[in-house]
């Protein structure tokens, strides 16, 4: 059994409408940081995993995104796995 | 007298609202259903009622979602009982897959708590059947995360089955910009399922059932449930 780290990012979809960003992305223009065009906000979720291996891990973690950690219906994902050293 | 179950999740803070427009002005039964419950048999209807069921942990509804009596809303649900959801019981069943769509954080970010108007888009169903199309009722909102999102095929088909039920509209039920509070697409305020017995608004019905409560539109919602149970239940006894 190998532990893994991983990390999953949870972003809204680009067509849905994220105004939190909008109302950071006006705060940053407003700090005088004009050159910041867009921001978005998204989550992100780290969890720590035994298995047999990461891809393994890929899959389950994937099921854990469709079934709960995201809403298909708003948000994409992304998941980044890393094997910890014993 | 029909009896109706109403779910509580922890954080579940529209249940006794719920409890008394039954109970009280409506003079049916009514029942509280823990979470952890499972058996639904004796229940002519399902209301899921608002709050902020898990803290919001997550998203909104998310957690309730899986709990386990949602499994037998679900089934409860298919085979036809009606459900209705309002608030963050609206959130829950969008989450649970009853319904579709999402429902967002406010256009504005801020929690909304106002009376707003709606404009009745569906008379044909079992929520709805003792109003008109056009007509438009006063209720009040109150929430963080009700601004409602679909994808476009979703939107189509909502459309294509007559499934959106409110929007939010002017008093005199025009569906404008203005009169949408949270950003929600198309102004929709209520959707059902395409089979018509899953109902899910963010306006409180609950919250304006008797003349106490500064306006009565929400008790239609509930009367017309009642006479097509009432109907339902006499059809069954004469067949």
């Amino acid at each position: 059994m190998k532990e893994f780290k991983v990390k999953i990012e949870v972003k809204l979809k680009p067509v849905v409408l994220d105004p939190q960003g909008k109302t950071v992305l006006q705060a940053l223009n407003n700090l005088g940081y004009a050159e910041v065009g867009d921001a978005r906000i998204g989550k992100l979720i780290e969890l720590t995993v035994s298995d047999g291996s990461a891809e393994n891990v890929r899959e389950r973690v994937n099921e854990m995104c469709m079934k709960l950690l995201s809403n298909p219906v708003i948000e994409n994902f992304d998941i980044n796995i890393e094997e910890q050293n014993a | 007298m029909l009896k109706f179950g109403i779910v509580v999740f922890p954080g579940s803070n529209c249940d006794h609202d719920c409890y008394h427009t039954i109970k009280h002005v409506l003079g049916h039964d009514a029942r509280f259903v823990w979470h952890e419950e499972t058996d639904l048999s004796e229940y002519d209807c399902i209301i899921i009622p608002g709050g902020f069921s898990y803290g919001d942990y997550l998203r909104t509804g998310s957690i309730a979602s899986l709990s386990p009596i949602m499994q037998s809303v679900s089934d409860y649900a298919c085979a036809g009982g009606p459900v209705i959801g309002i608030c963050n019981g609206f959130q829950v069943l969008v989450e649970a897959g009853l319904l579709p769509g999402s429902l967002i954080k406010n256009a504005s970010l801020k929690f909304i708590c106002k009376w707003v108007y709606l404009r009745l888009e569906n008379s044909d169903t079992l929520f709805t059947s003792n109003m008109n199309i056009g007509d438009v009722l006063r209720i009040p909102v109150a929430h963080g995360e009700g601004n409602y999102f679909c994808t476009a095929e979703d939107l189509k088909e909502l459309e294509r089955n007559s499934q959106i039920i409110f929007r939010y509209s002017t008093p005199l039920g025009e569906v404008i910009d203005e009169a949408n509070p949270n950003g929600s697409l198309d102004n929709i305020a209520g959707i059902s399922n395409k089979e018509g017995n899953v109902l899910g608004m963010m306006p409180h019905p609950e919250r304006c059932s008797e003349g106490l409560m500064g306006g009565e539109d929400g008790r239609a919602i509930f009367e017309s449930l009642i006479s097509n149970l009432h109907q339902k239940g006499r059809a069954i006894r004469e067949a």
